[in-house]
């Protein structure tokens, strides 16, 4: 920057300011994250433990060291204000619970470096990084990405120990059948694929309320719908999202699901189950609502979850892979910047197309 | 009724998404619950002959000239602009430079009176009947008066008067809603001096030819709006209307919503939808000037702050250095991070306390390192606060991405000539990118642009011109040359025919 009036200490108003700060919100949605994480460490015993953490681990390194080789000054205020914390965090939880170390280590670096960093930093990218990363882990590693671990809360006597658990988290060895499982989108896709309709895979009721318990087999914090939900709400009552997105999304999912199932329930799922499986909550509420990459009018947002929603059926239903969100939030996030450029807010004194409001007729 | 505004509020600010504005911490209190103190006649003020908005006044008073208090000592020139008056009786010690109340800290004219402490007035005329003035003559007594628009926007009131004459206003809306955090002089004015108020809004009914007056007072001011309530209860005419404290409410064209629902088209003044905004302030300053005959050279004004002891609000006459003022309040209680005029939210900041009060003043604030709360700028995460807070409609994170690229013409189109510089954008940001200095950078920066592309264009056609002078002189030689040559070969020809007939005639002869 040249400009001598643009670097220069401000002396412009406002003096005074509101207190928000960007390391404060970043903050504030990882505490609406731990319900579900803590729960998810209960339900998956330790190596889901070494999972998160070294997923942290490995984005906070790959962020010191992007920073670095960037030569960027102020490299521990950018490290502190959360903002690669939250990154790890939210592509952790959309992992399979006993993902092994290096599915950790290469999704840090998909995320912060090729997700993040390439595009200038915090704020430049266009695509949500943890997304960006849970996709390309699917697409090159499809098998470890899709190992779903039975739930084996950690006072259950099977659940792994804590050198189990280490070995398992670092060996990667095959998962024993007994403990593996599907999770229920993916279930229902094999099934389907085997020509068994859904009336008969699922045989009746598959249980709403194991959904939102989240004693099932999935992601490691996707599974407890309810507790996303939580903190979701709890987001929208601090102020930090608006219910513009979320609303939008679960909306544009329903939607067609409704419909679907009412027209031939054999063939699709139920708004419910698509509400409450892999991560339609958590996608709703944490990665949509994501600032950086999704439209800044509230206009906008709606499009974009309406988007992101309707995407999201469309691949579940018909697309090769059981779960969408991620591929909807990213195609959407290649919209955004369109999205931005159509829909913006109406200035006052002028109409939608800019043009000042005609003065009106005065009777004398 | 207030289940319908609280479900009106949720109904504008969560589902229609029209969240605009800031609520900040207004720190009024205990401010505004102080009585107001009158400051003492300092040794010495300083009347900056531009302190309004228009063209300086011009002085007719010479140094070493004894004024009383109320005497002319500088004149208007030209449509828009302000006489000056002496603030109290003494001497002229000097016509001179003094440091402008401005962030630069560039100096300013001004006029220097040493105090003789008697603040003797000058004889002033009274009508008798003040309401029974035509519409022209109370314009012209409040032009006389030096009155400008106290809310900080100076602009001269006569003007506007008859601005909204001319244009067959209906509605004269009064501001007092006082928007700005750490501000408690229109508070004070409206419970204090209620009455005169009214009275003065009545003239300014008169004199714009609107049919009624509004009122909009933010609902923190509960004793004002009492006040306001029971002076203006025989004038039906005059309504009081509390509006919800939202910043910045008190900024015109949010307030004319608010208050009749109207929208200012943007190239468009107030007055095109047939209202005019003044402040409470000014309604008081017109009937001290119409009714008693008084100009302005006092003002009620805030001095707060967290490094102020005594905040409270001060009568001030103006030319009253900053300093003096503090001084009498008992001074500082802690050093002050950040010395600024006007509010909070739009004040700027001022070099040093040795500068003059203008009519323009509406406080002073002495702000603590807790208040300033510096920090530096991070990256823009597009979070989009300031979108929600922005009361025009702007996208100011866009607007600003594209002046950091020095696009200003980017930044024109997201409509940065609609920018109010109101502040709500830089206040939320999460990132303490300071907004407004973008903002004010590349206005200035359009300006010179703007001054620039004038001054090109004239020196091209100065530049034409000469060319085409040039090339006219030089077809107007060439003319003139051509005409001498064949004057010239005329006269040969007549010549050597001459030579040939006298020669034939001289053979003729031989």
């Amino acid at each position: 920057m040249t400009i001598a009036s643009l670097t220069a200490p401000p002396i412009a108003s406002p003096h005074a300011h509101g207190g928000n700060t960007v390391s404060r919100t970043m903050f504030r949605v990882q505490m609406a994250l731990v319900p579900a994480t803590l729960f998810g460490f209960w339900l998956y015993g330790w190596p889901s433990v070494f999972m998160w953490m070294l997923t942290m681990l490995s984005c906070l390194g790959f962020e010191a060291l992007s920073l670095k080789l960037m030569g960027r000054t102020r490299i521990k205020a950018t490290l502190l204000d959360g903002s690669a914390l939250l990154t790890a965090w939210l592509l952790a939880l959309t992992l399979p619970p006993w993902a092994p170390w290096w599915v950790a280590v290469v999704g840090g670096f998909i995320a912060i470096v090729i997700g993040k960093q390439v595009f200038g930093g915090v704020g430049q990218n266009v695509f949500n990084p943890a997304m960006v990363a849970r996709v390309a882990l699917l697409v090159s590693f499809p098998l470890p990405l899709t190992q779903w671990v039975m739930p084996l809360p950690m006072t259950s006597i099977a659940a792994p120990d804590f050198v189990q658990g280490l070995r398992i988290f670092l060996t990667s060895l095959p998962m024993p059948d007994a403990m593996a499982s599907a999770s229920l989108l993916g279930y229902t896709k094999t099934e389907m694929s085997r020509g068994i309709d859904l009336l008969q895979s699922l045989g009746g009721d598959h249980g709403a309320l194991i959904s939102w318990l989240g004693a099932r087999s999935g992601s490691f914090g996707e599974s407890a719908s309810l507790l996303i939900l939580g903190g979701g709400i709890y987001m929208l009552i601090a102020g930090i999202i608006t219910w513009h997105t979320p609303v939008a999304v679960l909306a544009g999912l329903a939607i067609p699901a409704a419909i679907g199932h009412a027209v031939d329930p054999a063939h699709y799922l139920s708004a419910s189950t698509h509400l409450l499986s892999g991560a339609a909550m958590l996608g709703a509420f944490f990665i949509a609502t994501d600032y950086v990459t999704s439209p800044n009018t509230w206009a906008g947002q709606l499009v974009f979850g309406l988007g992101i929603g309707f995407l999201t059926w469309v691949i579940r239903s018909f697309g090769g892979y059981p779960e969408g969100m991620a591929f909807a939030v990213l195609l959407m996030n290649a919209l955004t910047p369109v999205i931005d450029r159509f829909v913006k807010p109406r200035i006052l004194g002028r109409d939608r197309k800019g043009k000042p409001l005609s003065i009106p007729e005065k009777e004398a | 009724m207030g289940f319908m505004n609280l479900f009106k509020h949720f109904l504008g600010n969560q589902i229609l998404g029209n969240s605009w504005g800031v609520h900040p911490d207004d720190h009024k209190r205990p401010a505004a619950d102080a009585a107001v103190r009158k400051l003492p006649i300092p040794p010495r003020l300083h009347l900056m002959l531009s302190q309004h908005v228009g063209a300086p006044s011009r002085p007719v008073v010479l140094v070493g000239q004894q004024v009383k208090k109320g005497e002319l000592i500088a004149a208007a020139q030209g449509n828009i602009s302000a006489p000056l008056h002496a603030s109290t009786s003494g001497v002229i010690s000097a016509i001179g430079e003094i440091t402008a109340p401005h962030a630069s800290g560039l100096t300013g004219m001004a006029i220097s009176i040493d105090a003789d402490g008697e603040d003797a007035w000058i004889e002033t005329v009274v009508p008798a009947d003040p309401f029974a003035l035509s519409a022209d003559e109370i314009a012209k007594r409040v032009a006389a008066a030096g009155v400008v628009g106290l809310g900080g926007a100076t602009f001269p009131s006569s003007v506007k008067l008859n601005l909204g004459r001319r244009s067959n206003i209906d509605t004269l809306i009064m501001n007092g809603s006082e928007c700005e955090p750490y501000l408690s002089c229109d508070d004070r004015l409206m419970r204090d001096k209620a009455a005169s108020i009214v009275a003065g809004i009545r003239l300014m009914l008169i004199s714009t030819g609107a049919k009624c007056a509004k009122v909009g007072i933010e609902d923190n001011k509960p004793e004002a709006i009492e006040a306001m309530r029971e002076a203006a209860a025989g004038f039906p005419e005059i309504g009081i209307f509390p509006v919800p404290a939202r910043y910045p409410m008190g900024s015109d064209r949010q307030l004319i919503v608010e208050l009749t629902g109207r929208e200012v088209p943007s190239d468009a003044r107030a007055a095109d939808v047939g209202v005019i905004v003044h402040n409470v302030g000014t309604a008081y300053a017109v009937q001290q000037a119409v009714c008693l005959g008084r100009p302005l050279v006092t003002r009620l004004m805030t001095l707060n702050g967290g490094a102020v002891a005594e905040p409270g609000n001060y009568e001030v006459p103006l030319g009253t250095l900053v300093s003096d003022l503090v001084a009498f309040a008992g001074g500082t209680r802690s050093e002050p991070a950040k010395l600024v005029m006007g509010g909070p939210m739009m004040g700027t900041i001022l070099p040093h306390t040795r500068v003059p009060v203008i009519k323009g003043t509406s406080g002073i604030l002495l702000l603590d390192a807790a208040e300033v709360a510096e920090s530096e700028p991070d990256a823009c995460i597009r979070c989009g606060s300031c979108v929600k807070a922005c009361p025009m409609g702007l996208l100011p994170l866009e607007m600003s991405a594209h002046i950091r690229n020095d696009d200003m013409d980017g930044a024109v189109d997201l409509g940065l000539s609609d920018c109010i510089a109101c502040g709500c954008c830089a206040y939320v940001c999460p990132s303490h990118i300071p907004l407004v200095q973008y903002f004010y950078h590349a206005k200035g920066d359009l300006y010179a642009r703007e001054r620039g592309k004038l001054r090109t264009e004239a020196t091209k056609k100065l530049a034409l011109q000469r060319q085409d002078r040039l090339a006219r002189e030089a077809r107007e030689k060439a003319e003139v040359a051509a005409k001498r040559k064949a004057e010239r070969e005329a006269a040969a020809a007549a010549k050597a025919a001459a030579e040939a007939a006298a020669k034939e005639k001289q053979g003729e002869s031989a």
